[in-house]
């Protein structure tokens, strides 16, 4: 069994290395600061990193609310039932679609159809961009959050819901006081999941918004907000998706450099759940 | 012994079902106003059922129904619009003690600050007259930060009397409320319904039949989902109650 872990380590090690040793020449804080040049043959990442920071931020403000809600909903309100039931297996099955399936939904939905109306109605020109991939990944995303919500809730004892109903505190006063602060860092842990799934996909926002080439400031206030909302915009992963398979003579220390800094973008979030989960073992409080 | 010409509460025709099991089968009483009622029965006979009816948290349970009328001074459980208002003027200990993931303070404030109380000089003193009344004050009076749920069971037992009590309830419910506690500390609690007795109705649910023989004005037989017998005391408790079982039941012979 210890070889059996041995196997599972060693991979992902050798991989760690292997990326880091490649990429060694070009990493550095310029290379993290520095827009990418000449089709991302020279210079750095900042407009993919900050497009990524906002696609995440963009796909939370949607995902988190409705996930976390619909959770509550499901665990604290819901009678058990046959709406309960379908509910459920629908969020199960929506967390097994590929994420292709979940591209194509996002163009389809939001940017063929929806897209349109909504310019016509505020007058607007929007196109494919931050908001319609924000929407898409938080599609895609929406059975992580709704899972790990309802398995942080589901581990608080219904005994402390009982113990606050016969004192006449109302559900949502009992969720408020009691539920949702000893369940908050298993929600934490998900929303963080979450993170990590919407900065490392690359199909859902290949179609919905991504590009691969944007000019963007080299400095001021718009280089760190350089995108609009209805605007199409870089992202780690299709950077390095791009820059990978479509662009000749491209230096290999550019590609590994890239899958580096997105790679150490997941561990750290990654960790920062472990950090979290770690806390909430230490502070159980029953 | 009424309240505006009612009893304190009243069950008139109740049954309740979980599911398509019926585990009260149409019982009717009533308890007068500062009074003491003690329910003795076998487990399964629906005592625990019977106090989820009266502050309606049967509603929380899946499946569960009750028909037929509970009054509380006069007016129908049913009928009111405001279930958190009708449980906070009843108080509730169930079997096993709850102490809530707060501090031993903020458990038995808990309550209250859901009222709006909310400045410590209103509630020091709420806390520590509940913690004195289920006689846990002097064990923790120096630790009322720590966890309610790092107490001990017969610990936590008398925490959730204590919470019970915070709101100041016309009805204290108590199911098998000293199951966990010690003999000692008992008898001290039941001191402590003696007096208590005198600003509320209280319903005590109890396997031990001399705790119901030292403490109730009545007492109730139930068993499975009826009432064999309910009458005073003297009489329950005599050689000759009514009902042959209950005579059984009282004196160990029962089944």
């Amino acid at each position: 069994m210890f070889a059996c872990c041995m196997l599972l380590v060693l991979p992902l090690l050798a991989i760690l290395a292997y990326i880091f040793i490649e990429a060694a020449p070009v990493l550095s804080l310029d290379y993290l600061w520095q827009n990418p040049a000449r089709r991302g043959t020279q210079g750095g990442l900042w407009a993919p990193l900050v497009g990524t920071f906002y696609l995440v931020i963009g796909s939370l403000l949607f995902v988190a609310p409705i996930g976390i809600l619909a959770a509550i909903y499901l665990n604290e309100y819901a009678r058990e039932g046959w709406l309960n039931r379908v509910i459920s297996i629908t969020v199960t099955t929506l967390a097994g679609v590929p994420s292709i399936v979940h591209a194509l939904f996002g163009l389809g939905a939001f940017v063929l159809t929806m897209l349109p109306p909504f310019n016509k109605l505020f007058g607007l020109d929007w196109e494919g961009g931050l908001l319609t991939a924000s929407l898409t990944i938080a599609v895609m995303t929406l059975p992580v959050i709704i899972t790990a919500s309802r398995e942080a809730l589901g581990a608080v004892p219904h005994a402390f819901r009982e113990a606050c109903w016969n004192l006449g505190s109302s559900r949502w006063q009992t969720i408020r006081t009691i539920v949702l602060p000893n369940s908050s860092s298993g929600i934490l842990t998900g929303v963080i999941l979450e993170i990590c799934r919407a900065a490392g996909e690359t199909a859902p926002i290949l179609f919905t918004g991504a590009t691969f080439f944007k000019f963007i400031a080299e400095g001021g206030w718009e280089k760190l907000f350089p995108y609009g909302i209805g605007e199409p915009f870089m992202a780690m992963s299709m950077h390095l998706h791009v820059i990978s398979t479509q662009i000749a003579r491209m230096p290999d220390q550019m590609k590994f450099g890239c899958a580096a800094v997105l790679i150490m973008l997941i561990l750290f979030i990654n960790s920062a759940a472990i950090v979290l989960r770690l806390r909430m073992r230490a502070r159980k409080r029953w | 012994m009424t309240t505006n010409g009612h009893p304190h509460i009243e069950f008139r025709g109740v049954s309740a079902f979980y599911g398509p099991k019926q585990v009260l089968k149409g019982i009717s009483f009533t308890v007068p106003r500062n009074t003491v009622l003690g329910v003795i029965g076998p487990a399964n006979s629906g005592k625990t059922t019977m106090l989820k009816a009266i502050n309606r948290t049967l509603d929380f349970v899946g499946g569960a129904r009750f028909t037929g009328d509970v009054m509380i001074k006069g007016e129908n459980v049913k009928e009111m619009r405001d279930a958190n208002a009708l449980r906070r003027r009843i108080g509730m200990v169930f079997p096993l003690p709850v102490g809530l993931p707060l501090s031993i303070y903020e458990n038995v404030a808990y309550a209250p600050r859901r009222m709006g109380i909310t400045a410590k000089a209103e509630l020091d003193p709420i806390v520590e007259r509940c913690l004195r009344q289920s006689v846990l004050w002097d064990e923790v009076k120096d630790r009322l930060e720590m966890l309610g749920t790092r107490l001990s069971g017969g610990q936590q037992q008398r925490l959730t009397l204590a919470r019970a009590l915070s709101l100041s309830p016309e009805i204290l419910c108590l199911d098998e409320f000293s199951i966990a506690i010690d003999p000692v500390t008992t008898m001290r609690i039941e001191e402590v319904l003696k007096e208590l007795r005198k600003s509320m109705t209280i319903i005590l649910v109890t396997n031990l039949v001399q705790q119901a023989r030292r403490l109730a004005d009545h007492t109730m037989f139930l068993w499975r989902g009826d009432v064999i017998e309910l009458d005073s005391n003297e009489v329950i408790f005599s050689d000759k109650p009514k009902d042959r079982r209950t005579y059984e039941y009282v004196n160990g012979i029962f089944g």
